[in-house]
């Protein structure tokens, strides 16, 4: 619960930028490649040139139409570009091509996991535009004596969407952005790699009394590019506001910077400095109008997303919500779910704690070790799922112990070899022998007299101690099932 | 000199001339006379006599590419030429060498046509005198007392005095028209849409359109046909097929029937101007066309509007000029001292009333009142032009309501902005328009007639002016420049 919780609701409303995973630029045939060379990747349209014009990239219209569908956006039949106006260097034009009164689509929502089950977070628009360049300093912002602009970002496709303010607290923000995220990279549309600035954050918020239905003064918070960054700023925002108001402040409607490093938000400007951006339609393109034929053809090859598809793992595989929650992050890693669940499932037994099990096993372990959970990430994974299923087969079959799996998991992820190379080469196999482990067990017990006694005292904990030696007297190779059970007998004789 | 275009192919043809020898002649003549004149800005010798030698090969050969090869060009200087300086007449892009062609040159360099230079134009081609470019006014080739009109003012004093054998302009409200009419040329605004506008530095992009100047109808309808038809890199040109304007040339006008707008023919305006159009309207009359009374009373409310438009556009167009990537930079102590200072140096004071208005009237709270207005009386000046070419095939009216003026005369803003008063309505409604000489003053001065068509109707509008001017002579009189 935040500070603002009792006395005070706050509302949220999110605007998100996402780059579109266009091969080519908005509007001109420039390759959108992250990472290239300054300036190596530009034209004359995406550098403004006198005389160039911009055209349509129609890819990136089937990918807003696609994000739009999905939402359940209302895509409008035709709709325009506009031109909007502000100075700042690492924009070519001195304005951006947007859309304005005439979005591509309207009114669709996005369902949200929050605390009290699941929201409906309605979205209010969602429109194609241009992205600017990259401004590039020399030492710190402040102290810089020169700034070099890179234009290779100039016009690469971003789609904004905006949401109705109709989140609730910062928990539910950050809830919104995940879900956001998923759907988009189901979709294929955007890669979702916050880091690279591929999914961006603005944050509209304000709190208002408890049971008011008027719209308190709203602030915006710009730079919010993790979901830790949308969780932390808005609770220090909520924070302030109520602070402000409780000291009978009023607030001033402006947009604010969060700093994530001070863990601040920090005023950028006031309303009476807002830019005032001058929209009119954009006459060098004529209004895009959206065949009602493709839409439907676009609606008909929509994949399953996310939230279907937590759906039928609850119900299919008896997942539990968070589990499905936590795969529906990439699509990548629902289908490494996927493969690796088909691949174990012909094998002998029913299995039916199997994908639970496999899920555990990519949250805490394959997630651990991958650098993300991205199409990238995973698809360079030295454990591809049938790698991780022999690994559990392992386990299953008893050959090793869940411990010493975790062991070998770190050394398939290193070396990339398969499990039963591992298990065999370093001779891992678990100890199952009843003679040889009830020799163990006999010794372990001579030598802690103190547990036994706690144990036939009824203090039954005493037994995981005993375990604990047995396990570390054979290296952890001991089958823990049978470990148990021969303990137990022994404890009960005498 | 004084040979239109297709008699000099025709003189190729027969192996009478050569390709080269007439770019010689005409950069002779450029060198000699251009400096009373000042027709151009930059002059490319040795590009047009390479690409002379290369057309006079071609002609030798008997491959020539097109009725173009081998003709001297003209081109003003908002045309995008890769690795020629593009100065739009502005101090701002004196050094500005753009590295592409655009569509229009590429189209004539691939026609065979010989590029001479760049020519004159009022700053980023706004004005109607050529006296506002950064670098020198331009003369009349016919008084050199007097403006040839703008803002095309260079390509147009350059046909005009045989420094081009055609050339091209931009006409944003009448820029092509005006001049040929004080010029005593043929001029041409096509189609919006029909000259693609890539490469074309903006003034207001969606006035905005390429269109040639000639020394007679011919002329104009081999040069808007080598440049004419759809363009992928120009979202806004227009995909329909062109058809061939010099084959349709002697269809004549019987049985056409044209408009006659009572709304050009205000109190006011030069008499002669009046005389000698309505005696054009009259050997028209003669050549069998129907006239007929037309009226479009929104004619005095366009000039407002399209001064609200086109700052508009403008304001934005050339908000990209900040001394950050290309053009003129003033140092300064930061940023926006920087382009502040750029801006203040780089443009000139009718540029910068443009830029302001065309800023107070997007910005926010007025928008609706001006820009938003000023649409409405668009879609005005529209409808009534269709509803005019149900009635009618073609509308004849004057060009400029006045004969070339002096240099200096017009002073006041608001005066100059009145010479465009019979061309802006032509852009607002986005349809075809020609000025063709229709006779001169008692002073000797031209005095241009404007022949306005349906949407992608050229071939109409050019097919009533070449019927005209073959039963006038005006053509055959030339000023006198030595």
């Amino acid at each position: 619960m935040t500070a603002a919780a009792p006395k005070y609701e706050t509302v949220i409303g999110l605007e998100v930028h996402a780059q579109l995973l266009t091969r080519s630029k908005m509007f001109c045939g420039c390759p959108t490649t992250f990472g290239a060379r300054p300036n190596t990747q530009t034209c004359p349209v995406c550098l403004g040139m006198p005389g160039s014009l911009p055209v349509v990239n129609r890819r990136a219209v089937e990918f807003a139409v696609r994000t739009a569908l999905a939402f359940g956006c209302r895509v409008n039949d035709a709709c325009r570009f506009a031109r909007k106006h502000y100075y700042y260097p690492d924009m070519p034009k001195n304005y951006q091509i947007s859309q304005y009164e005439e979005p591509l689509a309207e009114n669709g929502a996005l369902e949200i996991e929050a605390e009290g089950g699941t929201r409906t977070i309605g979205i209010q628009r969602l429109h194609l535009e241009e992205d600017v360049g990259k401004l590039l300093h020399e030492g710190t912002l402040e102290t810089a004596q020169a700034s070099l602009v890179d234009f290779n970002r100039s016009g690469v496709p971003l789609m904004e969407t905006v949401s109705r303010p109709e989140l609730r607290s910062p928990e539910e923000a950050a809830a919104y952005l995940r879900a956001f995220r998923s759907v988009l990279i189901f979709l294929g549309v955007c890669d979702g790699n916050m880091e690279e600035g591929s999914l961006r954050c603005d944050a509209n918020i304000s709190i208002r009394p408890r049971g008011s239905t008027t719209l308190g003064t709203k602030v915006e918070i710009k730079n919010l590019n993790s979901f830790r960054n949308v969780q932390h700023a808005l609770e220090f925002e909520e924070r302030r506001q109520a602070q402000a108001l409780d000291a009978g402040e009023r607030i001033v409607q402006e947009t604010r910077l969060w700093d994530a490093d001070r863990g601040y938000t920090r005023s950028m400007r006031s309303k009476e400095f807002a830019h005032d951006y001058r929209y009119f339609p954009e006459p060098d393109l004529v209004p895009l109008q959206i065949d009602r034929r493709w839409v439907e053809e676009i609606k008909a090859s929509l994949p399953e997303l996310p939230r279907a598809w937590r759906r039928r793992a609850v119900a299919q595989y008896g997942l539990p919500p968070y589990d499905a929650e936590v795969l529906t992050q990439s699509r990548a890693l629902v289908d490494y779910y996927e493969t690796a669940l088909r691949e174990w499932s012909p094998a002998s037994g029913a299995g039916a704690e199997r994908p639970k099990i496999l899920s555990n096993w990519i949250m805490s372990e394959l997630l651990r070790v991958l650098p993300g959970d991205d199409e990238r990430a995973i698809a360079a994974s030295p454990i591809p799922p049938a790698r991780l299923v022999g690994l559990l087969q392992l386990i299953e079959n008893a050959t090793i112990s869940g411990k010493i799996a975790k062991d070998v998991f770190q050394k398939m992820f290193d070396t990339g070899d398969d499990a039963r190379t591992i298990v065999e080469r370093d001779g891992l196999t678990q100890v199952a022998d009843e003679g040889a482990l009830g020799q163990v067990i006999e010794s372990v017990m001579a030598s802690n007299p103190k547990a036994i006694d706690d144990y036939r005292r009824g203090k039954k904990e005493a037994k995981g101690a005993l375990v604990g030696q047995v396990m570390k007297a054979t290296r952890g190779k001991a089958n823990p099932a049978l470990v148990n059970r021969l303990l137990e007998d022994k404890l009960s004789q005498t | 000199m004084y040979r239109p275009i297709h008699e000099l192919t025709d003189a190729y043809r027969r192996g009478d001339l050569t390709p080269t020898t007439v770019a010689e002649d005409y950069l002779a003549r450029i060198g000699k006379l251009d400096g009373k004149v000042g027709a151009y800005l930059t002059v490319v010798r040795d590009q047009a006599l390479a690409a002379a030698r290369e057309s006079e090969l071609r002609w030798r050969a008997g491959s020539p590419r097109g009725p173009l090869d081998g003709a001297p060009i003209a081109v003003k200087d908002v045309l995008c030429t890769a690795g020629v300086r593009t100065t739009c007449g502005s101090k701002m892009l004196e050094r500005f060498v753009p590295p592409f062609d655009a569509t229009t040159v590429e189209r004539l360099r691939a026609a065979g046509a010989v590029i001479l230079g760049k020519t004159n134009l009022d700053e980023f081609a706004m004005g109607s005198s050529t006296e506002h470019s950064a670098y020198h006014p331009t003369r009349n080739p016919w008084d050199l007392t007097r403006v040839p009109g703008g803002s095309s003012g260079g390509s147009a004093a350059a046909v005009a005095g045989g420094l081009a054998a055609g050339a091209y302009g931009s006409d944003t409200g009448g820029s092509i028209r005006q001049p040929a009419a004080f010029c005593g040329v043929v001029g041409m605004k096509p189609t919006y849409g029909r000259v693609s506008r890539y490469g074309l530095v903006a003034l207001a992009s969606s006035l905005d359109q390429i269109g040639p100047f000639a020394q007679d109808v011919t002329d104009a309808a081999l040069l808007l046909g080598a440049v004419a038809g759809h363009d992928p890199h120009d979202a806004t040109s227009i995909e329909a097929p062109v058809p061939d304007y010099a084959a349709e040339l002697t269809k004549g006008v019987a049985g056409l029937t044209l408009g006659l707008p009572d709304e050009y023919f205000p109190d006011g305006m030069d008499p002669e101007v009046e005389r000698a159009v309505r005696q054009g309207i009259e050997v028209l009359k003669g050549l069998g066309a129907k006239i007929e009374r037309v009226s479009l009373p929104t004619t005095p409310h366009a000039l407002a509007a399209y001064y609200v438009i086109l700052p508009a556009e403008a304001s934005s167009n050339l908000a990209r000029y900040d001394g950050v990537k290309y053009g003129l930079r003033v140092a300064g102590r930061d940023l926006i001292d920087m382009e502040s200072r750029t801006r203040s140096a780089g443009f000139g004071a009718e540029v910068k009333r443009r830029i302001m208005l065309g800023t107070y009237v997007l910005s926010a709270g007025y928008y609706d009142a001006y820009y938003g207005k000023a649409q409405s009386v668009r879609t005005l000046v529209r409808r009534e032009f269709a509803a005019a070419f149900a009635k009618v095939d073609l509308i004849v009216a004057p060009t400029t309501p006045n004969v070339p003026f002096k240099h200096g005369e017009k002073q006041d803003p608001l005066s100059m902005y009145l010479n465009d008063v019979f061309t802006i309505p032509g852009n607002l409604s986005g349809i075809p328009g020609l000025s063709v000489p229709c006779g001169f003053s008692a002073a000797g001065l031209p005095i241009g007639l404007q022949l306005l068509g349906r949407p992608l109707d050229e071939a109409r509008v050019l097919r009533a002016a070449y019927a005209y001017e073959q039963a006038t002579s005006w053509r055959s009189r030339r000023p006198e420049l030595s």
